[in-house]
């Protein structure tokens, strides 16, 4: 993995082969969350100061666009549908249920950084409702009393 | 030639020049179509759809970005629109805090207007989930207070494209959007300028001066304190647009009157330490062009400009002149000299200044400017500020007598007088530098070429041999591109001013607030400069150095411009300071 100077290093030149494009600063913002996961304080002033905007309108496109993360995502990135078909069949309750067993709110990373909590639009597997995915792991026809259970085996399996 | 264009607009033909959008044109037919996010040069993005109108398209139009074309069949006013405006009305209204009772833009609110005016009978028909915010107060400057934002962005605009700053924008996305600094960190803890120009371009009263009225109440009802009090050059020029007055009304002798009775001891004026700024940067630009000092020099008056080139432009630090600006001048003064005569212990002295900027809130707490030991200025009120006192006290303003400055330090020139507009410090400057270089007396004292608003204003003076070259910016946005081309070598200049604010301190953060409407129809810059400049024409001194208060100052107490105890008093330094505080 490489060091943070090396990631530094690779956002200047990611800034210098794009800073003269037009509309240079979405590309710029997408590549630096590949490099880092994610789009810190320190990685969006370095791409202020290298395209000259200021830190006000990087920081603005970061929070309109729910692709930019601030926070690094956890190892484990659990996806809720909240399409209309798992609404209805209770993913509202397996969310809460998660968000009660992780102790963090939706959008957020757990302290240990294992976990991402994330709602999401539809999955697409509007037949197994509601759906969840850790990862890319499936779970259907999901009940809030399955959660702990679910969360267990990915918590052993890091232990081990 | 310019290319006219003929539109109908309510049934009314207006000829107007191509690339004039319908809301422009509007006026000129005599429409004032209802505006919130429009802000004339500075902000129109069409994101507000109040000045929707109906232009042929399939949809209703926002008229601030619509441009006008031959033939166009505009209404503004029909009943679809209508009901549309005042829709949009009640759902900002769903989401914003509603307490015009103690919002200190009432009566001088642009939504609180439109709401009355299309006639908005219930601001809870949308009645829902509504933002909470914690109020940002720790700026010495600014509160920002976006339970009552309605995110139209002018301030943003303002911020980043006026003064090339850009320390707020918008963050988040539809409900949870709010106009904030990056990772909510507060106004203070970012490179803000407390220049006030977002206070000046919102139409709510979500950006307002921290106020300190209550400290000014506190020290004029302590027996235990003479209090001082001086407005500077600009304060005059606006005070009266409080009350009524036609803007571009001067109210100076109104003003005084209006301080007198609110029970200062003291009534000085800023015009006096204009003169005696002009004494001292005068003679330090003569000194730097005799010894090989550092030029350009540039002007140090305004605290906006100051902390802006402490952190945008730090290289440019030794060429600030060293001066004090103009009012902490009078505070150690004030504090010296007038104690002194006055027998009075400086501890128990107590300076305010009415300032039409909010950035000399923060200068008055900058911890080196108390050149006696105490500080320069105790407290900083804006122009509104006093309005608001005045009325506070009941005082029947428009009808009060013309009074004058206290003795000692209340004597001004016309080149005093004129510091609160762009070019002012300049020509100022030029009239006394001209006449102590070369010896001979300046008969015709008007520098014309650096008046007006254009942002960047050039000129070459003949001063005896010499060639003077100057230049003057108004507005930080226009000081960054007269600076890199100083940088890059482009230009050369021997003085340079430079005003944070754009149009000077006339238009400066604390001013009375013109609204978007009135601002489409008339330039507070230009009407505010043109009073100072007449109360120039018509003083019978109008350079700094025939002030006969300043050389009795100098000859009882100074001694000579630049003198040590001069440059004790007086003169100030400078820091550079971080762009991003964490």
């Amino acid at each position: 993995m490489p060091d943070m100077k090396e990631k530094f290093d690779q956002l200047q030149q990611v800034i210098a082969e794009l800073k003269d494009q037009p509309g240079a600063l979405m590309p710029v913002m997408q590549k630096a969350q590949g490099i880092f996961g994610c789009l810190p304080m320190d990685v969006q002033k370095v791409i202020a100061e290298g395209l000259g905007v200021t830190l006000s309108e990087v920081y603005g496109v970061a929070t309109f666009y729910a692709q930019f993360t601030l926070e690094p995502s956890g190892k484990y990135i659990i996806s809720v549908c909240l399409g209309t078909a798992c609404y209805v069949k209770g993913a509202q309750k397996v969310l809460d249920k998660l968000s009660e067993v992780l102790e963090v709110p939706f959008g957020k990373t757990t302290a240990d950084g294992l976990f991402t909590l994330n709602p999401t639009r539809c999955l697409g597997a509007c037949g197994l409702a509601p759906v969840m995915t850790i990862n890319d792991d499936v779970y259907g026809r999901l009940t809030p009393d399955d959660i702990p259970g679910i969360i267990a085996k990915y918590r052993e399996k890091e232990q081990a | 030639m310019e290319n006219f264009i003929t539109l109908t607009i309510d049934g009314v033909k207006v000829e107007v020049p191509a690339g004039t959008t319908v809301l422009e044109a509007a006026k000129k037919a005599g429409i004032n179509i209802p505006t919130l996010c429009y802000l004339k040069d500075v902000n129109a993005i069409g994101a507000c759809r109040m000045c929707v109108v109906e232009a042929g398209g399939r949809a209703l139009q926002a008229a601030c970005v619509l441009p006008a074309t031959e033939g166009m069949n505009v209404k503004t006013n029909t009943p679809a629109i209508r009901e549309h405006r005042k829709t949009l009305l009640e759902l900002v209204l769903s989401n914003h805090d509603k307490k015009c009772l103690t919002c200190t833009r009432s009566q001088n609110c642009e939504l609180q207007k439109l709401c009355r005016d299309l006639g908005v009978e219930n601001g809870d028909r949308f009645a829902g989930a509504q933002n909470e915010y914690a109020i940002d107060n720790a700026s010495p400057s600014i509160v920002r207070d976006n339970n009552k934002c309605i995110l139209c962005r002018r301030c943003v605009a303002t911020c980043a494209k006026v003064q090339n700053v850009g320390v707020i924008g918008a963050t988040g996305r539809g409900f949870t959007t709010a106009i904030d600094s990056p990772w909510n960190l507060k106004l203070n803890d970012m490179a803000c300028i407390n220049c006030g120009q977002c206070i000046t371009a919102c139409p709510v009263g979500a950006l307002y001066e921290k106020d300190e009225t209550k400290q000014v109440w506190d020290l004029i009802a302590n027996p235990a304190k003479h209090v001082v009090v001086q407005p500077a050059p600009a304060v005059r020029a606006a005070l009266g647009e409080e009350f009524g007055m036609p803007i571009g009304t001067c109210v100076t002798g109104k003003m005084v009157a209006a301080m007198r009775r609110l029970g200062f001891d003291k009534i000085f004026d800023t015009d006096f330490a204009a003169d005696l700024t002009i004494m001292e940067e005068g003679t330090e630009l003569i000194g730097r062009i005799q010894n090989g000092g550092v030029l350009p020099m540039i002007t140090s008056c305004s605290p906006g400009w100051i902390k802006f080139c402490e952190t945008y432009y730090p290289e440019f630090i030794p060429n600030l002149s060293s001066c004090k600006s103009p009012h902490e001048m009078m505070g150690a003064v004030v504090k010296s000299y007038y104690a002194q005569k006055a027998g009075i212990d400086p501890k128990d002295i107590a300076v305010v200044s009415v300032m039409p900027c909010t950035a000399k809130k923060f200068e008055a707490d900058r911890e080196e400017l108390a050149g006696t030991g105490y500080p320069d200025v105790d407290a900083v009120i804006t122009t509104r500020e006093l309005a608001h006192m005045i009325k506070e006290a009941g005082i029947d303003f428009v009808n009060l007598p013309d009074e004058d400055f206290d003795d000692l330090l209340g004597e001004s020139t016309g080149a005093g007088v004129i510091f609160g507009a762009t070019g002012g410090v300049m020509e100022a400057a030029l009239r006394t530098a001209y006449e102590v270089i070369t010896g001979e007396e300046l008969t015709d004292v008007d520098f014309t070429a650096v008046r007006g608003i254009e942002g960047v204003k050039e000129a070459t003076i003949k001063v005896g041999d010499l060639d003077v070259a100057v230049a003057v910016a108004h507005g930080t946005g226009n000081a960054s591109k007269l600076l890199d081309m100083v940088k890059s070598g482009e230009k050369n200049y021997t003085f340079i001013e430079v005003m944070g604010c754009p149009g000077g301190c006339v238009t400066g953060g604390g001013q009375p607030i013109v609204s978007a409407q009135d601002k489409m129809t008339c330039d507070p810059k230009v009407l505010r400069a043109k009073a100072l400049y007449g109360e120039d024409a018509g003083k019978a001194k109008r350079k700094s150095h025939e002030n006969e208060e300043v050389k009795k100052l100098y000859d009882e107490f100074l001694g000579k411009p630049n003198s040590h105890k001069a440059h004790e008093l007086l003169h100030t330094h400078y820091v550079k300071r971080e762009k991003y505080s964490k």
